[in-house]
């Protein structure tokens, strides 16, 4: 058994920075690469793009990430696991695949983790009583069923471990939990047991330091922000495991950010909820038992954490079609920059009135005076310029639309000295509302499968 | 009695679940959670974002890294791309809870 290994963050989101991948895999030693690229709202994008084109579905970020990245893994020997794979890990594999033997690698093991998307079985799985209620509001399934855009199962690491133990050298999965993607490396090397809470548990852990990359390593820390060096080359987290579950959480040297117990500490406490119970397919970790001590410069230990047993639920998130919104912005200067976007709203207002529009919702704020604080914003009187930020949601497509269209008239019509309509009429975008749910581990069985290139 | 404010003495991060938001804010050092603790309590934050928080809010303690982390249900407008908030996911949270000033003892 290795005495330690060595589990680098490469991407926190669809959309994080391209470089760092290939950063972590030459700028010092690693034993595995982690990239998580879904959030709720991405499963559902990308089970439409599957929809339209039966091979898409998946991160295209992660493929053109991988060519680089390729030579220097087989190379190193270093292992990968991402949930890349989205809606549609076994295209997103065939594309690794081709880019594979473009770069002339040949016999690479590549593990599939698949049957998350529970998306075409709903019926089925009512019938055996899956339940599947919003666990936020109780209401029941059949409300939206017919509306749904994607359903999937939260997979936990066990399907990870498995194509681990296969062999795989490159884990693609569908919607697995982000924190799997880095504790299943942990279970795998260190050979945990699966009913060693507290271990499991500080992977867990070290998992959600991880799964947003940056965050913990200085970006967006609201300490003391002034003192992070060099964010423009910001080096992403890396977590040094232990087998006894002790983790440092550290960076590349040469790279820019900061590790210490402040900007590891904000990125623990991010999206959790009840502390004690932080619940996933394998353990419940416990934050409150996580002790933390800066051992080193950009060298933050991580211990004593406890674990609980599992649950025997799994979480499912699906996603339905829920109406449309449309969001407009125009930008007033000064003089009386304030008064006049906030006279702009009312002459829109009047409009849509005039025209019989009706909307679910019409929310306008003003940025640069109160849009992110609301009443806790401080008074200012003499504001240089404000944007009038005004949005719109309704089921029916042709009233936010028509919304729209009201919104440039404002500049030829309205008060004065007005600017920032540069990108045309606000369209409709499709809202997408969430269903959480839980349903019994005993319905569904993760898939694994290896390809080898 | 004396005022102290908040963002002397803490720092912290907050986020989206769901319509709730997530606010957790840490201490510097011990004697900084010892009034956090006592003074920032669930009751004060949901008056502090009178306004902004339209259900109720929860506390939950983590003393060993000298933190609170708070739940305030209702408060993004539906959540997700349902609201038609600029900070839908309640990112700049952390920092108006920051601009409030405990009366300690």
């Amino acid at each position: 058994m290795k005495e330690k290994i060595r589990i680098a963050s490469g991407q926190g989101f669809w959309g994080d920075l391209q470089s760092i991948p290939l950063q972590q895999v030459t700028k010092g030693p690693i034993d595995y690469l982690m990239m998580d690229f879904l959030a709720e709202v991405t499963m559902s994008i990308m089970q439409k793009q599957k929809k339209r084109n039966p091979s898409a579905g998946y991160a295209r970020d992660l493929t053109h990430i991988l060519k680089d990245l390729l030579p220097h893994i087989v190379e190193k020997n270093i292992k990968v696991i991402t949930n890349g794979g989205g809606a549609n890990p076994k295209a997103c594999v065939d594309e690794i695949v081709n880019c594979a033997h473009k770069l002339g690698i040949r016999g690479l093991k590549l593990g599939v983790v698949s049957g998350d998307d529970i998306l075409d079985s709903i019926d089925g799985l009512m019938k055996r009583k899956a339940g599947l209620k919003n666990m936020e509001n109780d209401r029941e399934i059949h409300e939206v069923k017919e509306k749904l855009i994607s359903a999937n199962v939260y997979f936990g690491a066990r399907p990870i471990v498995a194509a681990l133990k296969k062999g795989a050298q490159i884990v693609i999965t569908g919607r697995t939990t982000d924190t799997s993607l880095t504790y299943a490396a942990m279970i795998h090397e260190f050979k945990w047991k699966w009913d060693d809470w507290n271990k499991l548990a500080a992977g867990v852990v070290a998992g959600h330091i991880l799964e947003c990359g940056g965050q913990a390593s200085g970006g967006n820390f609201l300490g003391d922000w002034r003192s992070v060096p060099d964010l423009a080359r910001i080096g992403f987290p890396i977590a040094e495991a232990y087998p006894n579950g002790d983790v440092i959480i550290t960076k590349h040297p040469d790279t820019g950010g900061s590790v210490s117990v402040e900007t590891v500490s904000e990125q623990l406490l991010y999206e959790i909820g009840d502390p004690i119970n932080y619940i996933t397919p394998e353990c419940i970790a416990d934050f409150t038992s996580i002790k933390l001590e800066q051992v080193e410069k950009d060298r933050v230990k991580v211990y004593n954490v406890k674990g609980k047993p599992a649950t025997d639920l799994y979480k499912v998130s699906m996603a339905y079609h829920d109406g449309y919104t449309a969001i407009g912005n125009l930008t007033y200067s000064w003089p009386d920059a304030f008064e006049k976007a906030k006279k702009a709203d009312e002459i829109l207002r009047i409009r849509l009135k005039d025209m019989g529009l009706q909307f679910d919702e019409i929310r306008t704020e003003f940025l640069g005076v109160n849009a992110c604080h609301g009443p806790l914003a401080e008074d200012q009187k003499d504001f240089n310029e404000v944007v009038l930020r005004i949005g719109v949601r309704n089921h029916s497509h042709h009233e936010v639309e028509m919304f729209g269209k009201e919104i440039a008239p404002l500049i030829l019509t309205g008060p004065p000295s007005v600017t920032g309509f540069a990108g045309g009429r606000p369209k409709p975008n499709e809202v997408i509302a969430y269903w959480p749910a839980l349903m019994s581990k005993k319905l569904v069985k993760p898939i694994v499968e290896i390809v080898t290139t | 009695m004396k005022k102290i404010k908040l963002i002397d003495i803490a720092h912290g991060r907050s986020g989206d679940k769901g319509d709730a938001a997530n606010i957790g804010i840490i201490a510097y050092d011990d004697n900084g959670y010892e009034i956090i603790k006592k003074y920032l309590t669930a009751e004060k934050v949901k008056k502090h974002f009178e306004g902004i928080c339209h259900g109720k809010v929860e506390r939950f303690e983590l003393p060993n890294i000298r933190a609170l982390n708070f739940l305030l249900h209702n408060t993004l407008g539906g959540g997700g791309t349902v609201s038609l908030m600029h900070d839908a996911q309640g990112k700049t949270l952390a920092a108006a809870l920051l601009k409030m000033e405990l009366e300690i003892k």
